[in-house]
């Protein structure tokens, strides 16, 4: 029985985790490593030691020119211009409508360059989306190409990069970034994560990957360091109540309903959706995104109805274990006057409900 | 790696019949391919499983899968160990992690389910094929 197989798209260290021997599956299009010695080990090494990840899948977009600024605020949810050169924010990019096309991290490189990460399976979209509304003097190029990019998250990152490069790493604060040597090559080195831990997404030369990949894993040898795949980065962003696009944001959600108000400053100007978020608000916003446990055995997954006195009520975006808590948590879309902590709530599993009940987020913080 | 003495399902649960009772579980291939598990649902005593429907179900960190009942017949005892310790099937699926024993009905309906060595294949060809 032959099936036409669909071709994935790889890393640049696709080998690197066949070596390993990390279970890969089908991420978005891309052919990623899963896990490797297992989802609960590689989530404790993170949020105990320090742990690698190849986010090489994620999508990188330069915008530069006189204009660079204003155009990238134009698309933009969060305040460009606020921005100091070397620092970096959270955004959302919008529709028209509101709702999202991507959430992103927008790097200010210089007043006429900005560097925005942006999600793997959105990247070609995203593109799309801002170049076609692009009617001032800036270039928007789709950079994908020339950067792999490598996650080091946990309280030993650090400890571990900082062998590996002379840039001061305990000079770089929280959601800022430097321009710095990393393993003898530029390296773009930003304080950012997605774990809810300390640590440095660095971005490299495709190239250059495996070697530094390789370097990296031998500096933190002795603080025992583990390569982690996407299903430790995703335990880990859950309990750090940190969206996923495609589970708590997509093209229907706006961001007041995805309780990501932060990052929306309508007091900055234009930019697109901003009318629609103008209306919503002024019309009353009917769902928002908060968290639960379980209370009853079982565990609310992606998808799975949410009941309020019986009734279907709202959905589930992301469940599972907190490898950390050692409960069964998740996010759910609720009525705006329920979606408070402490509401009683069922999930519905496998047509059985089981009850819940909201908390505060997010699930998991770190000792500063 | 497949105990000779268990029968297999090509949805990776095992049989071994004991006199009229068949105990019943999950396959180290499954238990591979799920992670580590996290939780465990299991029937009832007493509840009567045909062969082929929905048993119960595992899930691990990332996901949750059904297991079918390979043999069909009465639940006489439930592994309550895996309620609390269900990262045993990660362990050792083929012995102390057994999930029902069941009073076979059917006895011959063990005729269809794989060989050990049926199963080797059958895994060894689904794995190349990923």
């Amino acid at each position: 029985m032959t099936q036409p197989v669909a071709v994935l798209k790889t890393t640049p260290l696709h080998s690197a985790h066949r070596k390993l021997g990390a279970k890969m599956v089908d991420f978005g299009g891309w052919d990623m490593p899963v896990q490797y010695s297992g989802i609960l080990d590689e989530h404790q090494a993170v949020r105990q030691r320090v742990g690698l990840f190849d986010v090489s899948h994620m999508g990188e977009i330069e915008i530069r020119g006189h204009e660079a600024g204003a155009f990238t605020d134009s698309i933009t949810t969060n305040a460009v211009a606020k921005l100091k050169i070397g620092q970096a924010h959270y955004s959302g990019l919008l529709y028209e409508h509101g709702g999202f096309v991507d959430d992103i991290l927008v790097h200010k490189v210089a007043d006429d360059h900005y560097f925005l990460c942006v999600n793997a399976s959105n990247q070609e979209k995203d593109f799309e989306h801002i170049a076609a509304g692009n009617q001032s003097g800036a270039t928007v190029e789709f950079a994908s190409g020339r950067y792999a990019q490598l996650a080091i998250q946990g309280p030993r990152a650090l400890a571990t990069l900082g062998k590996l490069t002379t840039t001061d790493l305990a000079a770089i604060v929280y959601y800022h970034f430097v321009d710095g040597v990393v393993s003898g090559v530029p390296a773009r080195i930003a304080r950012t994560g997605y774990t809810g831990e300390d640590g440095f997404e660095i971005y490299i030369a495709p190239d250059q990957a495996e070697r530094i990949w390789n370097e990296i894993l031998g500096a933190g040898a002795e603080f025992g360091i583990k390569p982690c795949g996407l299903g430790a980065r995703n335990t880990l962003r859950l309990e750090a109540k940190m969206a996923l696009y495609g589970h708590e944001i997509h093209a229907s959600i706006t961001p007041w309903e995805a309780d990501l108000a932060w990052i929306v400053k309508m007091d900055k100007g234009e930019f697109i959706g901003r009318a629609a978020l103008l209306k919503q608000k002024a019309q009353g916003v009917t769902r928002k995104l908060i968290g639960f446990e379980m209370t009853g055995r079982g565990i609310g997954r992606d998808g799975y109805e949410v009941l309020l006195d019986g009734v279907p009520a709202g959905w589930v975006t992301s469940g599972g274990p907190s490898p950390t808590l050692n409960k069964n948590i998740g996010l759910c879309y609720l009525p705006c006057d329920r979606a408070k902590p402490g509401q009683r709530i069922q999930v519905l599993i496998r047509s059985q409900p089981v009850e819940a009940v909201t908390v505060a987020t997010p699930f998991y913080k770190r000792a500063k | 790696m497949y105990p000779e003495n268990l029968r297999y399902t090509k949805e990776h649960e095992w049989v071994r019949v004991e006199g009229d009772v068949g105990v019943v579980g999950i396959t180290a291939h499954a238990q591979d391919q799920l992670g580590d598990i996290v939780y465990v649902d299991l029937p009832k005593l007493g509840a009567r499983l045909e062969q082929g429907k929905a048993l119960g179900s595992v899930e691990s960190v990332k996901a949750v899968s059904d297991i079918y009942a390979p043999i069909s017949g009465e639940v006489v005892e439930v592994n309550d160990t895996l309620s609390t310790a269900p990262e045993k099937l990660n362990q050792d699926p083929h012995g102390a992690a057994w999930l029902v024993k069941i009073k076979l009905s059917a006895p011959d309906e063990t005729k269809a389910l794989l060989s050990a060595d049926e199963y080797q294949s059958y895994v060894g060809a689904e794995e190349a094929g990923h």
